[in-house]
């Protein structure tokens, strides 16, 4: 059978919820559409045309039978619906302890890149039995990232981050396809997930990088010379940045934001956007001089920021703080934990 | 013939009745050219129609050879781009939007109606005109190099990296749109302004009153695709920012206006479609339609949902999770009418008197076949099943149910059930119905592993897959072969039968409606007497005696 499925392999969390639902929907949808074939053959074959039957007898439709099919249906719809949108907010809401990987979608290639560091292109390697979430963007049109075998897939877009996440079942390989249409080799645009044990996943995490994702992501941080503005203490000239990560912050026209993916992206390729309340918009925009695997070490560097011990620096504006460790474990500890506060990206 | 069918024409003339009809009134290029005879308009859009209907599937059979094998090896990846970019745009531009519409609106609707004409029949030519301008930019397009965008000209992609031709495609596209804006404007004033005295709403045929629907939804929905293209345009070319992040847009925002449109548009495509089948089921079982109002109102009422439920083309594009709910949740809602229709039309064939002629062999293909294309639509529709299915060949294959086995079904039985009326000749019987009967196992073979396919895993648009997919494509391009002979056969017999075809008479089927009270085929102004309408809609005994008087009189 494996030359000719019929039905894809069920290889993910979600995968028997999506399948459930859909096979409901087969035996409802098709009972319901071979009713309706089978009496419109039997009715055109009773009532055929005759010289006993050259007119039809007439008969008022009567009112409850209108009303029948059309509540009931109503009500079978609305039940659908309701199915559909539980197992969508299954899929939606990311486990707190997902290991947090990046993608990068361009004209044609899947770029991925590990929190340790490690960067494939056209293959991920995750491990079997642990939640995986995908941050992703794309370097120029729109592309969409989908896994068929765990039932998931998400539009990767030029101008934000958005976020998806599966947790495999089984281990083995499995196709990686782009799903939006994408130019000339929209169809050459895939590549292959590979489901490995957990040990085998650090066997594989141990080879070779260039050091963690947030350590390559400090190196461009002082390369791009953010650190010249951005210091350890509140004597600079842009905002302190340790401990920030999911904290809310006021900004200079009286708003407030969520310091999460989208906002630091935002705030590196288009700065004067958005600014901290007491700063001065002095900061260039890094517009086009960044590109996306930069973007994503940079931001996996301000993440990972621990923020101070003594409460003294400015860094923490509102109090409300979310988690013990917002983003404060070191991201190179072998299988990076996610920061426990997970922004829902849409 | 039997008791029940006329063969005389009430409001003609008998002098006139065999000898002048609207194609003998005028000869000459220039009549056909510059004539305001909503027949005549209705007979240039006819061939239009037909030459694109012929361009797409052209490049729809091209595609399906393409994908006999995993590998691409039979086009390169920009020629099957551009293959499946014109098939769309041509298949929906210029032949679903205004096929029914433009050929059977502009014939049929003024004669059911009683009138001589369409309130404004200069501009009804001018629509003509207009869809023809627009279709020279489309076929320039295909001749200068082809564009490939995909039909849904979806952004950053349309405006800054393909350098094909899409300012022509789009501009051919907008100035397309204006032509349906004409018709669906004609359409309205003259269903509220020249109806036959008598002819009261609720005595009007279905086909009127989903015309009315779909006039009303181009008339609201149309502008907004001008709009669309319009910034997509300026974007392209002026290179303001819109929709291309780069310049500060958002791509998101093009996904929301296009479909507000183009959402609509698909019951654009299938009201006409319905409303053939509303007539055809009533002619081939001599009955009252079962619950004419709810199939009246559930035509309204599927125009207004549909404007309502357009991000459900984005459910994973990037929109919020609980305006996927809402949305989702009115998708749900629109299927109601829809259901509402295809049971009612089912009723009908209770205790009636069904013909098996071929128009009917195509009514019941399309009320089987548009079923599943609706309750697949469910599916789509579901939250959960939509992330894994969207932009597969689930979603291609929905379509197709709805598109060519929902509105080109109709269109068919539409043809073949006002051909008599039209040429005056009838269309071999068995013929027609060899050719149903093709299209309709064409058509499963083609399309139903397309379900199964996009289920297992694959995306739609791909020029090359993989193997596992290639037993059930090579099913699809085997059904794409004989849907091909189905649609090629009625081309060459209702060709033949315009010389060698039965005379048709007035009334063939023995049906109701005012188009089958005047002469085959009609004089240019339909009607000698404006026709008194005392019978309700499908009212056979009534419409047969008052046919009867109207003779005696």
């Amino acid at each position: 059978m494996n030359d000719f499925p019929l039905f894809p392999e069920q290889a993910s969390s979600v995968s028997p919820l999506v399948d459930g639902l859909y096979l409901g929907l087969v035996a409802i949808t098709g009972g319901v559409s071979l009713l309706i074939w089978i009496a419109i053959f039997y009715l055109a074959v009773k009532y055929r045309r005759r010289p006993s039957n050259e007119l039809a007898q007439e008969q008022e439709p009567p009112m409850a039978l209108e009303m029948t099919w059309t509540i009931i249906p109503g009500i079978i719809f609305i039940l659908i619906f309701v199915a559909g949108a539980w197992v969508f907010f299954r899929m939606q809401r990311v486990p707190a302890n997902a290991i947090e990987v990046y993608a990068t979608g361009r004209q044609w290639m899947w770029k991925f890149q590990h929190p340790t560091g490690q960067r494939e292109i056209n293959s991920l390697h995750v491990p079997v039995g642990r939640a995986i979430k995908i941050t992703m963007a794309s370097e120029d049109v729109i592309h969409s990232l989908w896994f068929p075998a765990f039932r998931v897939k998400a539009d990767v877009l030029p101008n934000r981050y958005r976020t998806m996440w599966f947790e495999a079942t089984k281990t083995g390989k499995f196709h990686i396809f782009c799903a939006e249409y994408c130019g000339t080799m929209h169809s050459g645009m895939i590549g292959s997930v590979i489901v490995m044990e957990p040990t085998e996943y650090q066997q594989w995490l141990a080879g070779g990088s260039e050091g963690s994702l947030a350590s390559q992501g400090e190196k461009l941080f002082q390369k791009y010379a953010c650190n010249t503005c951005h210091m350890d203490t509140a004597t600079g000239r842009g905002p302190v940045l340790a401990g920030l990560y999911g904290q809310s912050r006021p900004l200079t026209d009286g708003r407030s934001v969520v310091v999460d993916d989208n906002y630091i992206r935002e705030s590196i390729l288009n700065p004067a956007a958005k600014i901290a309340a007491g700063y001065q918009p002095l900061m260039p925009a890094f517009q086009g001089q960044v590109n996306e695997e930069d973007l994503i070490r940079l931001l996996s560097y301000v993440k990972s920021i621990p923020a101070p011990q003594t409460g003294s620096a400015l860094a923490v504006e509102s109090p409300q703080s979310r988690g013990t460790s917002a983003g404060a474990q070191p991201a190179a500890a072998g299988a990076a934990t996610a920061p426990a506060p997970q922004q829902q990206q849409q | 013939m039997t008791s029940t069918t006329i063969d005389d024409a009430p409001f003609i003339e008998p002098s006139t009745r065999q000898r002048r009809n609207y194609l003998n009134d005028e000869y000459g290029v220039l009549s056909w050219l510059l004539t305001r005879d909503h027949k005549r308009i209705a007979i240039l859009y006819l061939f239009s129609v037909t030459v694109f209907f012929v361009v797409g599937g052209i490049f729809a059979f091209l595609m399906r050879l393409e994908l006999l094998t995993p590998e691409g090896d039979m086009f390169t990846s920009d020629t099957y781009n551009k293959l499946f970019t014109l098939h769309g745009i041509v298949m929906i531009f210029f032949f679903l939007i205004p096929a029914i519409p433009a050929v059977f609106g502009n014939f049929i609707l003024p004669i059911m109606l009683g009138a001589k004409d369409l309130a404004f029949p200069k501009l009804n030519l001018l629509s003509w005109y207009i869809y023809m301008v627009g279709g020279v930019f489309g076929v320039i397009v295909i001749i200068t190099g082809g564009v490939d965008t995909g039909w849904t000209f979806y952004t950053p992609f349309s405006t800054q990296y393909s350098n094909t031709k899409v300012f022509a495609i789009t501009l051919g596209a907008f100035i397309t749109g204006f032509s349906s804006i004409l018709t669906g404007l004609n359409f309205l004033v003259t269903i509220h302004r020249m109806r036959a005295p008598g002819l009261t709403w609720f005595r009007l045929p279905l086909f009127v009153w989903s015309m009315y629907a779909t006039s009303v939804v181009i008339m609201l929905a149309t502008p907004i695709l001008a709009i669309t293209l319009v910034l997509l345009m300026v974007e392209r070319v002026l290179q303001v920012g819109i929709f291309d992040p780069a310049l500060g847009g958002d791509p998101v925002l093009y996904q929301h206006m296009f479909w507000f449109y183009s959402h609509p548009a698909v019951y654009i495509m299938i009201l006409p479609g319905m409303a053939i089948i509303s007539e055809c089921v009533a002619a081939f079982t001599r009955k009252r339609i079962f619950g004419y109002k709810f199939v009246a109102f559930s035509s309204l009422g599927i125009a207004f949902l549909g404007f309502l439920v357009w991000a459900h083309h984005l459910f994973v594009a990037g929109i919020s999770v609980y305006s996927a709910m809402i949305f989702s949740f009115l998708t749900m809602l629109v299927a109601v009418p829809s259901a509402i229709k295809v049971f009612n039309w089912t009723a009908t064939l209770y205790k009636a008197s069904v013909s098996w002629q071929t128009p009917m062999l195509y009514v019941l293909g399309f009320i089987g076949l548009f079923t599943i294309g609706g309750v697949t639509g469910l599916f789509l529709g579901a939250l959960g099943i939509d992330v894994h299915v969207h932009d597969s060949y689930f979603v291609v294959a929905h379509f197709h149910y709805i598109m060519v086995g929902g509105t080109i079904m109709a269109y068919m039985a539409g043809i073949h059930y006002w051909w008599p009326k039209i040429t005056g000749r009838m269309y071999p019987e068995w013929w027609g119905r060899l050719s149903a009967l093709l299209v309709f196992v064409g058509f499963n073979l083609t399309f139903f592993p397309q379900f199964l396919v996009g289920y297992v895993g694959m995306p739609r648009r791909y020029h090359a897959y993989a193997p596992e997919f290639q037993v059930l494509n090579v099913l699809s391009t085997a059904g794409a072969t004989v849907l091909a002979v189905g649609y090629l056969l009625p081309m060459l017999y209702l060709g033949w039968s315009l010389k060698f075809g039965r005379k048709a008479g007035t009334n063939p089927w023995g049906a109701v409606g005012l188009e089958w009270a005047t002469s085959s085929p009609p004089p240019k102004e339909n009607f000698h007497h404006t026709p008194v309408v005392t019978w309700e809609a499908y009212d056979y005994p009534a419409f047969l005696k008052a046919m009867k008087e109207t003779q005696d009189a």
